[in-house]
């Protein structure tokens, strides 16, 4: 606010479009609903969790578009231990 | 010769397929090419009123499938240009009256003589949808920079990559050069980013839209004005001309220069 007061880089609604936009149209693409990501993500913690020590407050599973390919990317913290070479 | 057969659809309603199909008829014509549009927006019928021609509806596209009169006798010359005609949709039946292969068949019969026939497609992906694309050579989707909008349009992209139509080409309408600087409105690559195609034309908003539907001459007639100059634009990209496109870029110097094209707008409105 006081940003946009003061004329300096402001940050628009478009921005928020953008985002919201890009979310919604993987899901309508590639047909995988917010609900079914979420179920993934429960799951993959279930598995990882029988494993490893993971933050499961860091967990971000995302969907990226490339030319031929939707990818599934899941950025998973692991907690306690560091990996030894 | 045989004509090009191009359908304008978007998905969403109001996005302006009517305006630009009929802007692009006039365009077109005043190009000295031959021109149909066609109405296929069976039951909302309003090509008619934009293009002016109303009052002259006799017989429509339900008239010619169903053979109560010929093809050439359900098309209305246009007022101003003589190589315009339209082919009116009907008003009062039945969406289901005309399928996709009695399109295709009016588009075989209109090939020979004419330059190209355009097709105002009805909004939604139903069978008013499957009709107007049916017979299609080429597509252009019409979309606004709003997430509603461009949502509609990606779904439609899809479609008709499906449908093995030659590439659809888009045309982002009623960019308000205002908002863009702001950062409150998609740019035109934004919209591109998101949706992946070929850009065929961006269409500045623009009051006199509304002026010259309410008089039924299409704006593309009255070559000063912005929208205008952005359809007649379009018009020679179709016919294969190289011509630079309208950037309305947030560029306070081409954005003021807009803005008085534009004419005064009221700041905080929509």
């Amino acid at each position: 606010m006081f940003r946009k007061m003061l004329g300096k880089e402001s940050v628009g609604s478009k921005d928020i479009a953008k985002e919201r936009l890009r979310l919604v149209l993987i899901h309508d693409r590639t047909d995988i609903s917010p609900v079914m990501l979420q179920a993934l993500k429960a799951d993959l913690i279930a598995v990882i969790s029988e494993h490893l020590d993971i933050d499961q407050s860091g967990i971000e599973i995302t969907i990226t578009e490339g030319r031929d390919h939707s990818r599934l990317m899941a950025t998973i913290p692991i907690l306690g231990r560091r990996v030894k070479p | 010769m045989a004509a090009r057969i191009i359908t304008i659809t978007s998905g969403k309603g109001g996005v302006g397929k009517t305006t630009t199909t009929a802007n692009l008829a006039v365009a077109l014509a005043l190009l000295g090419k031959r021109i149909v549009a066609i109405d296929a927006d069976i039951g909302l019928r309003n090509l008619d009123v934009v293009m002016g021609l109303e009052n002259r509806v006799v017989y429509d596209l339900v008239d010619v499938v169903e053979g109560r009169c010929r093809l050439r006798q359900a098309m209305i010359r246009d007022k101003r240009l003589a190589e315009l005609y339209l082919l009116p949709a009907a008003q009062t039946r039945d969406k289901t009256a005309v399928n996709p292969a009695q399109m295709v068949d009016i588009c075989y019969q209109l090939r020979p003589d004419f330059d190209f026939v355009l097709i105002d497609s009805p909004a939604g992906i139903e069978q008013g949808f499957q009709n107007a694309v049916a017979g299609a050579d080429e597509i252009i989707i019409v979309t606004t920079p709003e997430v509603s909008a461009v949502r509609d349009a990606d779904r439609i992209i899809g479609l008709i990559e499906a449908g093995e139509k030659g590439p659809a080409r888009l045309v982002i309408n009623r960019i308000k050069p205002e908002m863009v600087r702001r950062g409150d409105m998609l740019d035109v690559s934004d919209v591109l980013e998101i949706l992946r195609i070929d850009l065929l034309g961006v269409v500045p908003e623009d009051e006199h839209i509304i002026v010259s539907t309410n008089k039924g001459t299409p704006v593309a007639h009255e070559a000063s004005l912005p929208a205008a100059q952005a359809f007649r634009n379009i018009a020679r990209r179709i016919t294969g001309e190289d011509v630079p496109f309208m950037i309305i870029e947030p560029s306070d110097k081409l954005i003021d220069r807009l803005r008085r094209l534009i004419g005064p707008q009221r700041k905080g409105s929509e």
